[in-house]
């Protein structure tokens, strides 16, 4: 052979390009999908949102978003149901996890399905579940009220404590799922490290385990955080018309004034906000990661 | 760092089983105040779970345990103050290497400003000074070995266990680090316990060595006692090569492959024996070597394996057996080497005649 010759070169990157397409091939139909079921209408939304009821472009049902405060005080009210859903979950997940994550792998198994067992029934069947459970006559007030926890039926639904209830219930499993398998993921040998070094079991806690929980506890803080901030269905059933989040206020907008150009300016707004919190999240984690995490 | 203080260790009828299987089977076994000891066994032997009892992460069913004069066995792996480096090393991939390094200091209250001295010393120690900054995932697997041992030695520590600290080496570095650590040893001073099944490093880096084997320890011996005078056949073909044949006794005279052996003084295993020998105790002799100052075997070439530094030779005797016989390559100059096919004679002097006993031990 001459020197420099390149045997075979154009047949070995007509194979390179071949199998790429392949690939590429085998997604098309998702992707399709995703662009005929989401891009498509989200851009029509957004189309809508800059026209005017006469039919003129402009930023009209913006102005109106700035001039209400109802509208301001609506997305408030979403970040802060959607922030304290967050912190119950946390609160509520992280024990649940570690207490997952320190069992023998097929009984953790078995109480992962317990965990995930909520995914397999509709969240307007669970919703209703609630109701009948937290109402005044409800099987909880009954029981409280008979064991004398307390005399006087709790306002347990149909008000913000009903919403709370009703979503860290839904939530929960979006915590618990990510959080468990990073959990999973830190290494028996660095809290064994740590206690040889010196460290009680608290301490190797806090100073080993929980830092090392860290990416996965943002993780799946952010994916409920975000997902809380487009709830329907809960809020407006055990809500009771009083708890209204931008999801709600676009169904009431909906419902009695049909106008459409108000409303894709609110799921826009929502959008945009829903991604700027997404970007901070992924920022955050990121970060955490490059700087090797927490530092002592 | 200046040689630290050290502490003897006694383990008493230490036993613990899963589910049945012994793990450990009344071990035994007193280790000298800075001594470097080896663990030496194949896998499942039990060699890591008696450096887990040590450090206090396996809790056995019964047994004594004394660092020193005090009773450890119930004290809890965080207060018994042993350093320990792990197989993976077990660094924190949440702290730079300063704050590993410092993390058993800032346990035990230490100041910033002596930490940092601390801290900066231990690196010099293990020769990465001004490392102290490094993510731990921007270490080599070498740099990260040293920096596991200057964080399992920084808070002096009168007792260093380590579980197959260079596993995970490539062999070049391995044997570096091998000279390594019995330097640091010689430096320190501490108690050393070692785990490894890589029976040429256990005979590098040790004093003594105890070879465990089905949850008991079989031989406790030095190196060379260990490798020349190994006590059954499982310990002499596990710790080196070898070739071991049959012998039967015979009024008193020893035979194998036919002929009666010259001895070394001294005495020879009970029960059924067979003979040892190492492959590169063996050399070539020619028919006129006098039969008085070797045992001879006659047999056949059946190939020839050059490896480098040393030229590996397979023959067959006359009864059948197979010898290995090793020789420096290029040694003896120009030695003619035997083809495979040609007939040869083997010498081996009476000193390196060893008689083992022909079982297995443990069991």
């Amino acid at each position: 052979m001459k020197p420099g010759a390149q045997p075979n070169a154009p047949g070995l990157r007509r194979d390179a390009l071949r199998e790429r397409f392949a690939l590429f091939g085998l997604s098309l139909p998702a992707l399709l999908l995703v662009t005929v079921i989401m891009i498509v209408p989200i851009g029509w939304l957004f189309a809508l949102s800059f026209v005017a009821d006469d039919g003129s472009l402009g930023l009209v049902h913006y102005h109106r978003l700035i001039a209400q405060p109802a509208y301001g005080r609506i997305f408030l009210a979403t970040f802060e149901i959607s922030a304290m859903t967050t912190v119950i979950c946390v609160v509520l997940g992280y024990p649940l996890a570690y207490l997952l994550s320190q069992l023998p792998r097929p009984l953790a198994n078995l109480c992962m399905i317990g965990v995930l067992m909520p995914f397999w029934t509709s969240i307007l069947v669970r919703t209703y579940a609630w109701l009948v459970l937290l109402q005044r006559q409800g099987l909880v007030n009954t029981i409280g009220i008979k064991f004398g926890l307390w005399q006087e039926p709790l306002g347990l639904v149909y008000n913000l404590n009903g919403t709370l209830i009703g979503m860290v219930h839904i939530m929960l499993p979006f915590l618990v799922l990510p959080l468990y398998g990073s959990m999973r993921a830190i290494d028996r040998d660095y809290l064994r490290a740590a206690a040889n070094l010196g460290a009680s079991p608290i301490r190797a806690f806090w100073l080993v385990f929980f830092p090392l929980s860290g990416p996965g506890l943002l993780a799946g803080a952010t994916i409920v955080f975000i997902l809380c901030l487009g709830f329907y269905v809960t809020p407006a059933v055990l809500g009771g018309g009083k708890v209204i989040m931008v999801a709600n206020a676009v169904a009431n907008d909906i419902e009695l004034f049909f106008n459409w150009g108000a409303t894709s300016a609110l799921g826009v707004v929502l959008l945009l906000l829903t991604i700027l919190t997404l970007a901070l999240a992924s920022r955050l984690v990121r970060l955490d990661s490059l700087a090797g995490g927490h530092r002592p | 760092m200046v040689r630290g203080a050290s502490l003897p260790i006694v383990l008493r009828q230490i036993t613990k089983t899963y589910g049945g299987v012994c793990a450990l089977d009344h071990v035994d076994l007193d280790i000298a105040s800075g001594e470097f000891l080896t663990l030496l066994g194949p896998s499942g032997s039990g060699k890591t779970t008696l450096l887990m009892v040590l450090a206090g992460f396996t809790r056995p069913d019964f047994g004594s345990l004394k660092f020193g004069d005090t009773e450890v066995i119930r004290l809890a792996p965080h207060l018994r103050d042993v350093g320990m480096v792990f197989q993976n090393y077990a660094l924190f991939p949440h702290m730079d290497v300063a704050a590993n390094i410092g993390f058993p200091l800032r346990l035990r209250g230490v100041g910033k400003i002596e930490a940092r001295r601390r801290i900066e010393a231990a690196l010099e120690l293990v020769q990465l000074g001004g490392y102290g900054a490094r993510r731990v995932d921007q270490l080599s697997g070498g740099q990260r070995q040293r920096v596991a041992l200057a964080r399992a030695v920084v808070f002096e520590p009168r007792i260093l266990l380590m579980d197959e600290p260079l596993s995970a080496l490539d062999k070049q570095l391995r044997e570096r680090m091998q000279i390594e650590l019995r330097r640091l040893h010689e430096t320190l001073g501490m108690t050393t316990v070692y785990v490894t099944h890589d029976q040429r490093e256990a005979l590098t880096v040790s004093d003594r060595v105890a070879v465990v084997k089905a949850g008991r320890i079989i031989q406790l011996d030095t190196p060379r006692r260990l490798y020349e005078r190994p006590a059954n056949r499982f310990i002499a073909e596990f710790v080196g090569e070898s070739t071991i044949l049959p012998v039967q006794w015979s009024n008193g005279a020893c035979i194998c492959a036919g002929q009666a052996l010259k001895l070394p003084d001294g005495p020879v295993p009970e029960g059924r024996c067979a003979l040892l020998l190492r492959p590169e105790r063996l050399r070539l002799v020619d028919a006129t070597t006098p039969a008085a100052t070797f045992n001879i075997l006659r047999g056949t070439v059946t190939s020839l394996i050059y490896q480098g530094e040393s030229i590996l030779l397979q023959a067959r005797l006359a009864q059948g057996q197979d010898v290995a016989l090793r020789a420096i390559a290029g040694g003896a100059g120009t030695q003619r080497l035997p083809q495979p096919g040609e007939a040869i004679a083997v010498g081996v002097a009476p000193e390196d005649t060893v008689l083992i006993a022909d079982a297995d031990g443990g069991e």
